[in-house]
């Protein structure tokens, strides 16, 4: 017999170097990762799953699968940072994810009354009291994840409404007050106690009253100043960017100059021009020192405001404010240019030019925000960081002092909901754990189910035919109306036929393509159907010099090799799943059943009898 | 078969040839024989050759007969010309086409169904006139359309999948095209992509008949313990008696091979096969030599793959009528009717 696998191995298959194992499956990580959406969500929703049912209309139980997610599905539909959408493997396959947020705003928008599936606290209280410092996202995900288990629990905040910064940073034209109000009630429908308005000014004070475990999610409520000429002067129009969006989000603030300028190239301070443009600003500009790509605003966001005419500057440093008669008149500003050394890294160095002055009402400061925790006593056990960050474990979400947790942007500075949400549910499992005694380091595994998708010969459960549309644009209301009323949310959503047809973009990631080497004949069947190019048959070797041999070379080393055990011909088969469109062409031209559809649907434990050993 | 089209989306990263088209660019209509067939890694073959050649699609004319080989040319070049023929009867259309314009490149695909039983007359005056052609057979050794009966190229002793032992003798479809005269002759499988594709390639290039046996397991009928043609039977008994690499144009040798064991055969297009032997003494020059080592090893239970024979000043059919060089479909009326003065002098001369 004439090997001819032997025969023509390339040189590199050094049989003394590291081959590679066949890939265990049974590992959850292995097909979460594959799920790059879910992978990349901090809360870890299984995104696929809601977008298969908002494709169905099943908009009421979409969101509840986002509900017991996130939490805020119709918040986050509007306001989240979206990881997921940078990781989705439709951007690898042409040229933009799927539009995944404003996906579930969907469901969000078109559920019915879905309060009679939310659970409900029990009559009967387990008798643990626990103290919530900050009505935020992070301390209201603690709340809905222990009243329903019986705790106690209260909520403290400086505010009159919970909250927290989805309510005061986050404007209206963004975040509706109605969806807020919705989501936050459903949580204080299950009666935690409120201590509202009134600051907690000493932390020693809270513990002495006896909580069994306390939960900091106080956010980064400080915006940081900018101290150069001028500052002290024209105080009366320059306004912390953070400070001034509470100010409009509670009412207190409702005009602004004619002619404004906002400093920082963040979220913050593309809420802070857009809201000027609805509050009597005209000429509102957005100025900052860095370079329009390394601005920290999200694409969209910056997108958004200069779709409302409000010009973005680049590369220059602001200088000094100009003031007259104790006015503020403009601000000037030096050119600067970005300069990288040799690791790489970006200093900006003034370019020599001239100067600029631009002419300005009213200046807003929102280059970023900074945690301060003034009401923790340093004496009773939590260890703070050179930076005035307290020390808190990533996984458990406690700090130095057992039985006091922090989440949100308290634990890690400045992040965004979807991180305060998942920092929530990690902490509810460690409160729930160590209320019970229990170990908080041993972290409940996921909830996992994989099962095949086959109905018949050709039938599968999921919609295998693959949408070539591109992305589809939000509709938004018309600039002159959005304009005039800070109230009025811009974006309009997608319509049900528009949400169908964005949720076919979807490739259903996970739906699995599951191979069981023993029964593979090796007929290259699936080679030949894969439009993707994915599956090669080859010989074993190292897995860098494999990478290069397939079919179409693995380039993307962030994307896993999907590895066979030996096969007949000593061959192995290698998936590389970076571009999959898992449109299961593989498993319908497959004779003996070697490949098959599974959906691996991933859960992530949340606090409650489950995630405990005893 | 799958119900479904192959979405249009491709690897970001599918590589183009000289004219731009990518591999996807070279298939057809998405396959409706049975889930694993051969056939279709036969189709992925011949399209991979066609987009490593550089070939123009509209250049190629795929002919074929009936059965469930002669359904493939659907499935690959959808940009090409295509004829599908009554059932035996594709030599005779493709001689044809051929006679009328010898510039398209003609590509006939059939079975051991069409070519070996209904249609071996056919086949043999085809491969005996030396038609420049690619005739490749898709060999299962049964009839799939009609539920797995044994066709002629099933052996003597095989078993279908009832376990019924087979009691005719086999067809050698090799052994005929050498007798008859095929001047570029070669046996694959399409489990072996790596061997089929070059011997696909130098059979586009060769001027004359060029013809490939390739065996292709029916998954449905023919692939179970008692068949000769299953994937396990062919992996087991599979002799390669050489590698072939085409190269076009000629390119030095980089790899590194043992003095002795590389040929190089130019063809009539200046473009080279580069053969690398596996079976020292085996020499594919040698017509006579190459039957009587063939039906030795076939004796001895082996199936003898790779380019069996090739002539590299192969001449064809319009070498042996002298047409001229233009197809004759392109001829004007001026050329095909040069008025009553020309007929005159040409009648004088047989005065």
């Amino acid at each position: 017999m004439t090997d001819t696998s032997v025969e023509d191995r390339p040189t590199g298959a050094d049989a003394s170097k590291p081959r590679l194992a066949p890939t265990d499956i049974r590992n959850p990580d292995y097909f979460h990762k594959v799920v790059d959406c879910q992978w990349a969500c901090p809360a870890h929703t299984p995104v696929p799953e809601y977008i298969r049912l908002i494709a169905a209309g099943r908009y009421s139980d979409a969101y509840m699968i986002n509900w017991k997610s996130n939490v805020f599905p119709g918040i986050l539909g509007r306001t989240c940072d979206r990881p997921c959408e940078p990781a989705c493997r439709r951007g690898r396959v042409e040229t933009d994810p799927v539009a995944i947020c404003r996906l579930k705003r969907v469901a969000a928008d078109n559920k019915d009354d879905i309060r009679a599936r939310l659970p409900r606290p029990p009559a009967q209280k387990n008798g643990k009291r626990v103290a919530l410092i900050g009505a935020g996202p992070a301390s209201l995900t603690v709340a809905r994840d222990l009243l329903p288990l019986g705790y106690h629990v209260v909520l403290f905040d400086q505010d009159p409404h919970a909250g927290g910064m989805m309510r005061t940073q986050i404007p209206k034209f963004r975040l509706p007050e109605t969806v807020l109000d919705e989501e936050v009630g459903y949580i204080l429908d299950m009666q935690p106690e409120l201590r509202l308005g009134h600051r907690v000014d000493s932390l020693k004070a809270v513990l002495a009253e006896g909580f069994d475990a306390v939960f900091i999610g106080s956010g980064a409520p400080r915006g940081r100043d900018l101290g150069i000429p001028g500052r002290k002067e024209a105080a009366a129009n320059i306004h912390i960017g953070i400070d001034w969006l509470a100010g409009v989000a509670f009412g207190h603030i409702t005009r602004i100059g004619r002619r404004v300028i906002v400093l920082g190239g963040g979220n913050t301070a593309m809420d802070c021009c857009r809201s000027s443009r609805r509050l009597g600003g005209e000429d509102v500009r957005v100025v900052v020192r860095s370079g329009f790509d390394e601005m920290k605003a999200s694409p969209w966001e910056k997108e958004d405001a200069m779709h409302e005419g409000i010009p973005i500057h680049n590369y220059l440093a602001p200088k000094a404010f100009t003031h007259a008669n104790g006015r503020l008149t403009g601000v000037v500003f030096e050119k600067v240019a970005a300069k990288y050394d040799d690791k790489g890294r970006r200093t900006l160095v003034p370019t020599g030019e001239p100067d600029v002055h631009m002419e300005c009402d009213d200046v807003l400061i929102a280059i970023g925000q900074e945690n301060a925790f003034p009401w923790i006593e340093r004496d009773i056990g939590i260890e703070f960081d050179r930076w005035g960050m307290p020390k808190v474990d990533p996984v458990t979400m406690q700090s130095t002092r057992p039985g006091v947790f922090f989440g949100g942007d308290a634990a890690f500075g400045p992040k965004n909901i979807i991180w305060a949400v998942a920092h929530g549910h990690q902490a509810a499992v460690s409160i729930d754990k160590f209320c019970h005694g229990e170990d908080i380091r041993e972290r409940p595994p996921p909830n996992v189910n994989l099962v095949s998708q086959k109905m018949g010969i050709h039938e599968w459960s999921y919609d295998n035919e693959i949408s070539l549309d591109k992305r589809h644009k939000v509709p938004l209301r018309e600039l002159d109306v959005a304009l005039k009323d800070i109230r009025t949310e811009v974006e309009l959503g997608f319509d049900r036929r528009l949400a169908w047809l964005e949720a076919q973009r979807c490739l259903n990631c996970d739906v699995q393509t599951v191979f069981t080497s023993n029964l593979c004949i090796e007929c290259d069947a699936c080679v030949d159907i894969c439009p993707m190019d994915c599956i090669t048959f080859t010989e074993n070797g190292p897995e860098d010099e494999v990478r290069t041999r397939l079919k179409a070379p693995a380039i993307n080393p962030t994307q896993a090799l999907y590895v066979s055990d030996s096969l007949k011909t000593g061959r192995i088969m290698v998936k590389d799943e970076d571009v999959c469109l898992h449109c299961g062409l593989c498993a319908e031209r497959c004779p003996t059943g070697a490949w098959d559809m599974q959906k691996f649907l991933l859960e992530t434990a949340q606090a409650g009898t489950a995630c405990r050993s005893r | 078969m799958t119900y479904l089209a192959k979405p249009k989306l491709h690897h970001p990263r599918l590589p183009t040839n000289k004219l731009g088209y990518t591999r996807r660019d070279y298939e057809g209509a998405v396959s409706t024989l049975c889930a694993g067939c051969g056939h279709d890694s036969i189709s992925a073959a011949i399209i991979e050759a066609c987009f490593e050649l550089d070939i123009e699609p509209h250049r190629v004319a795929k002919l074929s007969g009936i059965g469930c080989s002669s359904k493939t040319p659907t499935y690959f070049l959808g940009n090409s010309h295509g004829f599908n023929s009554v059932h035996g009867r594709m030599p005779s259309v493709l001689t044809g086409a051929n006679l009328a314009n010898r510039d398209l490149i003609y590509m006939g695909v059939s079975g051991d169904g069409d070519s070996a039983s209904i249609g071996l007359g056919q086949f043999a005056h085809c491969i005996r006139r030396g038609v420049n052609m690619v005739y490749i057979v898709e060999n299962n050794g049964v009839y799939g359309l009609t539920k797995g009966q044994f066709s002629a190229t099933a052996d003597k002793g095989s078993k279908n999948k009832r376990g019924v032992m087979n009691t005719d003798l086999p067809i050698d479809l090799v052994g005929l095209a050498l007798q008859l005269g095929a001047t570029y002759v070669a046996r694959s499988f399409s489990g072996d992509k790596k061997q089929l594709v070059p011997l696909i390639k130098g059979a586009i290039l060769h001027h004359g008949a060029a013809f490939i046996d390739c065996i292709s397991p029916c998954v449905a009928f023919n692939n179970h313990p008692g068949s000769t043609k299953s994937f396990d039977y062919v992996r087991e008994h599979n002799e390669a008696v050489n590698r072939l690499d085409v190269m076009v144009p000629r390119e030095p040798i980089t790899a590194d091979y043992a003095a002795g064991t590389v040929e190089e055969i130019v063809q009539h297009d200046s473009s080279v096969l580069r053969l690398r032997k596996l079976a020292a003494d085996y020499d594919p020059h040698d017509r006579i030599a190459a039957m009587a080592y063939l039906q030795q090893r076939q004796a001895a239970g082996e199936i003898v793959t790779g380019l069996l024979y090739v002539e590299e000043s192969a001449q064809d059919l319009h070498d042996y009528l002298g047409t001229v060089d233009k197809p004759l479909n392109a001829l004007s009326d001026a050329e095909l009717c040069p008025g009553a003065e020309a007929l005159e002098a040409f009648n004088a001369m047989y005065r």
